[in-house]
C-alpha cells in the first residue's frame, strides 16, 4: 500500500465571481521511503497538492490518504494532531520564531507530545546534530546564514520523527552552496533515515536528488520519471 | 508551563512596547483606585455621625451664623441631654496654599464630652479646658510641622482678621478616620472675646438621651426658632455630613465621569497595543498550526499573553494605589480624611483587569484560532 495516496481528488479555489479549477480528478500514490520532486509551472497546483497530503487544506472532492488514514475526512482538531505526530513541513522562508532559539525552534513540535523534559532534550540535540548545527543551539535566527536557518527548519521537521516530510521550495531563498547543503541533508534522511519526502521545487538541480519526479500542468500529472542516478 | 517560555517570548519580542503596555495598565488601574477611593472615602465620611448626635445650622444656610445663646434655650428641651457649638475658623498657616488644614473654634468641655471619638490624654484634656487660648491638634499637623505640646503657634485669620496665637495642649487621636487627624480645636470662648463678643455659633451639636426621639427633638429645636431672626435647620449629624458630600456630589460626579473617560482611555490603547501585537504574528500564528498547534492551544497562547500584561499591569497599578496613600499619609488635603484602597476597590481593579484581558485578548486569540492556514501562508511566501 503506498504512503500517500490521492484518489479522484478535484480541488477549485473561488477567486471574486472567478471559479479556478487546479485539480480536476488526480490520482496518484507515493511510496514509503520515497523521495519526490514535484515540479511545474507557477499555478500547476504544487504547493496546493503538498497542502492536501499536509491536511492544510482540503479537497473539494475525492480522497487524501497518508498512512492510510483519510486525511481529507477529519477535522481542523483532528489535523492538528495527526501534523504534530506525522508531518514536517519545511518552507521556502524557513519561518522559525524570531523570538525562540534554534534549540527552541526545534523543540516546538516536541512541546505538543507528551515527551519529558528530558526526552524532548535528547531529541532535539539529536536533530540538531543530524543537520550539523550543534554548535548553534543557543543562537537565533537572525544570527544564522540562510542555509543554518534552512536546516534548523529542518531539524524542526524531522524532530518529532514523522511519517512524511514535506518541502515548499526549500532552496528557493539560498545561494547555491547553501542549497547543495540542504538537498544533500534532504537525500540523507531519505537514505539513511528512511523518511518519506516530498520536495515542491523550480530548480532542475534540486530535482535531480530526488528519487522521482512529478510534473505538474495546470493541475494534470503530465510526466512522472524515476531518477536512476538519484544517490 | 511548557509553553511559558513562549509566552515570555513573546512578550520580549518588543521589550519597550510590553514595558509601556504594563505601565498603562498599571496608570489606569492606579487611576481608577485613587478616583474610586476618592468617592468611597467621601461616602464613608459622609455616613459618619453619632446616632444620638443633632446638628443644628442656621436654616438660611451654614455659612450663616447662630446667636450662642439659642445654646441654653436648646438645652432646656425635654430629651436634650447636653449642647455644644462650633464654628470654622478659616486661618492660614505658613503662605504655601497646601498648608491649608482645618480649624475650629468649640466649647471645649462640652465639645470633648459629646466627642469620644476625639482620644486625648487627660492631663492635656485639662490643661486644653484650663487655658483659654490653648489648642489641640491632631497628630498629622505634629508629623508636618513638628509642633510639640507647649509650644506656641500662631494662624492668621482670614474670615477674622489678624494673627492669632495658640498654645499647644493636647494631641489627640481620631477613633474614627472620618474625624479627620489634621484639625486644630480651640476655645470658642477665645474667638468670641477677640472678635468683640457678638456671640455666635456656626453650628449647634445637641446630644439626646434616646436616638429614637431624634426626629421628634429636631422638629422641637426648629420649632422654638422659627419666628426668629435665625431660623434653624436641625436633622441627625449623619444627615449634616451628608450635606457636605452632596455640596461635593457634583464634583464627585463630575470626577467619575472624567476619571472614567480617562480610565477607558488608556484602557483602549492598551488594547489597541495588545491586539496589533498579535496582529503582526499572523504569520507565525500559521506556522505553529502547520506545526501541529491546535485552535485551542493558540487560543490559549494569546489569552496568556494578554493575560500577563493585565496581571502585571494591574498588581502594579492596584498595588502601589494600596500602598502609596498611607505611606505618604494621604488625607486630600484635609477634605478626604481615612483616604484608604479598601479590598472593594481592589476587587473591582481586579475585576477590571480581567475585562481588559478579555477585551483585548479575546479577538486575537479568537483570530488566531481561527485564522486559515493556507491563506496565511499564501501571505508569507
Amino acid at each position: 500500500m503506498a504512503l500517500v495516496e490521492i484518489r479522484d481528488v478535484y480541488k477549485s479555489f473561488q477567486r471574486d465571481t472567478q471559479r479556478i479549477d487546479v485539480f480536476t480528478g488526480l490520482t496518484l500514490d507515493m511510496e514509503a521511503g520515497s523521495f519526490t520532486a514535484l515540479m511545474g509551472p507557477s499555478g500547476s497546483g504544487k504547493s496546493t497538492l503538498l497542502n492536501l497530503v499536509a491536511g492544510l487544506d482540503k479537497p473539494t472532492s475525492g480522497v487524501v490518504r497518508v498512512g492510510g488514514v483519510e486525511v481529507s475526512a477529519m477535522s481542523p482538531g483532528q489535523l492538528a494532531g495527526w501534523r504534530a505526530s506525522n508531518i514536517g513541513f519545511v518552507f521556502q522562508s524557513f519561518n522559525l520564531l524570531p523570538v525562540l532559539t534554534a534549540y527552541q525552534n526545534v523543540e516546538l513540535p516536541l512541546l505538543l507530545t507528551n515527551l519529558s523534559g528530558r526526552d524532548r532534550d535528547e531529541r532535539v540535540k539529536i536533530a540538531l546534530d543530524v543537520v550539523g548545527l550543534s554548535d548553534r543551539a543557543d543562537h537565533y535566527p537572525r544570527q544564522l546564514s540562510g542555509g543554518q536557518e534552512q536546516r534548523t527548519a529542518i531539524a524542526r521537521a524531522i524532530v518529532a520523527d514523522p511519517t512524511l516530510i514535506l518541502l515548499d521550495e526549500p532552496t528557493g531563498q539560498l545561494d547555491a552552496k547553501s542549497s547543495q547543503e540542504v538537498l544533500t541533508l534532504l537525500q540523507r534522511l531519505n537514505n539513511e533515515f528512511n523518511k518519506t519526502i516530498i520536495i515542491v521545487t523550480h530548480d532542475a538541480h534540486a530535482a535531480e536528488r530526488a528519487k522521482s519526479t512529478l510534473h505538474l500542468e495546470k493541475g494534470d500529472l503530465i510526466e512522472k520519471r524515476h531518477m536512476a542516478s538519484a544517490r | 508551563m511548557k509553553y511559558l517560555h513562549l509566552v515570555i517570548a513573546n512578550l520580549r519580542r518588543h521589550t519597550l512596547r510590553t514595558i509601556l503596555t504594563i505601565a498603562s495598565v498599571a496608570l489606569a488601574l492606579f487611576l481608577f483606585a485613587s478616583l474610586r477611593t476618592v468617592l468611597t472615602t467621601l461616602h464613608t465620611n459622609s455616613q459618619f455621625g453619632g446616632a444620638r448626635r443633632l446638628v443644628s445650622t442656621n436654616a438660611t444656610g451654614i455659612v450663616f451664623v447662630l446667636p450662642v445663646s439659642y445654646a441654653n434655650r436648646i438645652k432646656s428641651l425635654r430629651g436634650v441631654q447636653s449642647v455644644s457649638w462650633a464654628n470654622w475658623f478659616g486661618g492660614k498657616y505658613g503662605e504655601n496654599s497646601r498648608d491649608f488644614f482645618a480649624q475650629f473654634a468649640v466649647d471645649p468641655e462640652s465639645y470633648l464630652g459629646m466627642y469620644p471619638e476625639i482620644e486625648l490624654p487627660p492631663d492635656q484634656k485639662e490643661a486644653f479646658i484650663r487655658e483659654r487660648t490653648s489648642a489641640i491638634i491632631g497628630k498629622r499637623l505634629v508629623d508636618r510641622y513638628g509642633w510639640k505640646l507647649g509650644q506656641d503657634v500662631t494662624i492668621k485669620g482670614t474670615i477674622f482678621p489678624g494673627d492669632w496665637t495658640f498654645t499647644i495642649r493636647g494631641i489627640y487621636t481620631p477613633t474614627n478616620p472620618a474625624i479627620g487627624d489634621d484639625v486644630l480645636l480651640f476655645h470658642h470662648a477665645y474667638l468670641d472675646e477677640r472678635i468683640g463678643r457678638p456671640g455666635i455659633a456656626g453650628w449647634f451639636i445637641v446630644e439626646i438621651e434616646d436616638e429614637n426621639n431624634a426626629g421628634a427633638i429636631a422638629k422641637g429645636i426648629d420649632d422654638q426658632f422659627r419666628n426668629s431672626s435665625a431660623a434653624t435647620k436641625t436633622g441627625t449629624e449623619q444627615a449634616f455630613q451628608a450635606s457636605f458630600a452632596t455640596m461635593l456630589g457634583n464634583v464627585s460626579f463630575l470626577m467619575g465621569i472624567i476619571g472614567t473617560a480617562v480610565v477607558f482611555a488608556i484602557l483602549l490603547v492598551t488594547a489597541n497595543a495588545m491586539m496589533m501585537s498579535a496582529r503582526e504574528r499572523t504569520a507565525e500564528v500559521a506556522v505553529m498550526k502547520t506545526i501541529g498547534f491546535s485552535n485551542r492551544t493558540l487560543f490559549g497562547l494569546v489569552l496568556a499573553e494578554a493575560g500577563f500584561i493585565a496581571l502585571v499591569g494591574s498588581a502594579l497599578g492596584l498595588g502601589f494605589a494600596k500602598l502609596l496613600y498611607p505611606v505618604v499619609n494621604f488625607n486630600g488635603f484635609g477634605f478626604l480624611p481615612g483616604f484608604n484602597v479598601t479590598t472593594m476597590t481592589m476587587a473591582w481593579g481586579a475585576l477590571l483587569a480581567i475585562l481588559l484581558m478579555l477585551a483585548s485578548g479575546l479577538v486575537p486569540a479568537v483570530r488566531a484560532a481561527r485564522l486559515p492556514i493556507v491563506q496565511a501562508l499564501r501571505r508569507v511566501e
